[in-house]
């Protein structure tokens, strides 16, 4: 694999993360992790879709006229996230019922477009289908995160099996239903950012405003330019 | 009153950005000042309170499962088309939103410049049509439940845009600085407004 193709595939799993860096795709990935399977199966649909709409946009993007292009990426993306409904519907109904409007919603998800645009259109059609799925992978890895900590500490399980016993049966563990409601899902990707931007300091974005060094003179010599 | 509960709940109980988290990423990207966010807020609502409704005739008249029998056509299911012609309305509408406020109203154009075309993606305009269906409304509904959510949306953000404008004198950790604490500030916006759920009129 050319270092090219590896780039396109690894680097949006933690350094180029689309969620918790370019701030894409993040409406849906708070809705549905509630539960750690359904989180899975969204992260598949996304990243078929991603992957997919990737490869074929970059194959038609020497024939698509500048000034038409977004229409046409649209097209694309919406006839695959209908074949993905459609698939969901005839062999996962249970959960084409819990993720209900989300499947759409990939349709007007930042990555899909962002991708198609940023890279697709710019690139050939093999690490475009890679930029695809690794983007869709970077998605993934926030969505599981989330998804895990809300599951096993708003109901005690994972993926279905109990892992610690509620107290409703006996157990010890006292169900956080906070967890279990939307605004946990925001102070949880909150964190996963800080903890991401620990580990790469150079994501840390500067401040709009400077406080005064005035005070802290003992620290840093007398730098403070306020006297 | 039926529709003033409707209302009610589409604008604070069920508010799409804080409860469903519809239009995330232009909800937290352009929220740095209160005037943009405002403007952003009244385009995301002129387009909910128009494509609300005409998805809703759409539906109805064309789409639904036995719809088109004013053309003979009484066993045709035509749903699975609705992602595309729901995305297809929404795409023409705001092109035509903006070539008609270009026209008649150009201070109104140049005050909301590059949010009316970014609204196309917005989550929120998608989903609030999909719930729509979702929940089967009539034509009088859909339009109470899009002016509302519209409404809803906009409060959501000009309060959000409020915080951050205080936000950025205060000393937040490094690592936690923009993009983290904003999140941290929504989702504890977010427990606020859960305050609302249980309202019953």
């Amino acid at each position: 694999m050319s270092s090219e193709a590896k780039k396109a595939l690894f680097e949006p799993l933690v350094a180029n993360n689309p969620i918790a860096l370019q701030i894409l795709g993040i409406c849906s990935a708070l809705a549905v992790t509630t539960q750690l399977s359904v989180a899975l199966i969204m992260c598949l649909a996304l990243t078929s879709v991603t992957a997919f709409s990737n490869l074929s946009i970059s194959l038609v993007r020497n024939h698509v006229p500048s000034s038409i292009r977004i229409i046409v990426q649209m097209t694309i993306i919406a006839s695959l996230v209908i074949v993905v409904d459609q698939i969901l519907k005839a062999f996962a109904y249970e959960v084409s019922k819990q993720l209900a409007v989300f499947v759409g919603l990939i349709i007007t998800n930042c990555i899909v477009m962002g991708r198609a645009e940023a890279y697709a259109m710019k690139n050939g059609p093999w690490n475009s289908f890679l930029d695809g799925i690794g983007n869709g992978l970077g998605y993934s890895v926030i969505l599981i995160i989330v998804g895990t900590v809300r599951e096993l500490l708003g109901s005690g399980s994972l993926l279905g099996y109990q892992i610690l016993s509620p107290v409703s049966e006996g157990g010890w563990y006292v169900p956080n239903g906070l967890m279990l409601l939307a605004p946990s899902a925001f102070i949880i990707i909150g964190l996963t950012i800080w903890a991401i931007r620990s580990f790469y300091p150079e994501q840390v974005e500067k401040p709009d405003f400077e406080m005064q060094n005035a005070h802290n003179t003992s620290a840093h010599g007398s730098t403070g330019g306020a006297h | 009153m039926d529709l003033l509960s409707l209302a009610v709940k589409s604008i604070f109980i069920e508010n799409l950005a804080l409860s469903f988290f519809f239009g995330m990423c232009t909800f937290l990207a352009v929220s740095k000042k209160i005037e943009t966010a405002f403007g952003l807020g009244c385009a995301v609502f002129v387009v909910l309170a128009i494509t609300v409704p005409i998805n809703n005739l759409i539906y109805q008249n064309l789409l639904q499962e036995g719809a088109l029998a004013w053309a003979g056509l009484p066993n045709v299911d035509l749903s699975f088309l609705g992602l595309i012609s729901y995305i297809g309305v929404i795409a023409a509408l705001v092109q035509i939103l903006e070539m008609f406020l270009d026209r008649f109203v150009p201070a109104l154009y140049s005050a909301l410049g590059i949010f009316l075309p970014l609204i196309t993606v917005n989550c929120a305009i998608l989903g609030a049509s999909l719930f729509m269906v979702e929940r089967d409304y009539t034509f009088t509904e859909s339009v109470v439940y899009g002016a509302g959510s519209g409404v809803g949306w906009a409060l959501a953000i000009c309060a959000l845009a409020g915080i951050r404008e205080k936000l950025k004198y205060s000393d937040v950790p490094d690592g936690l600085e923009g993009l983290g604490i904003t999140f941290i500030t929504v989702g504890l916006m977010a427990l606020g407004f859960l305050a609302f759920s249980g309202i019953q009129l």
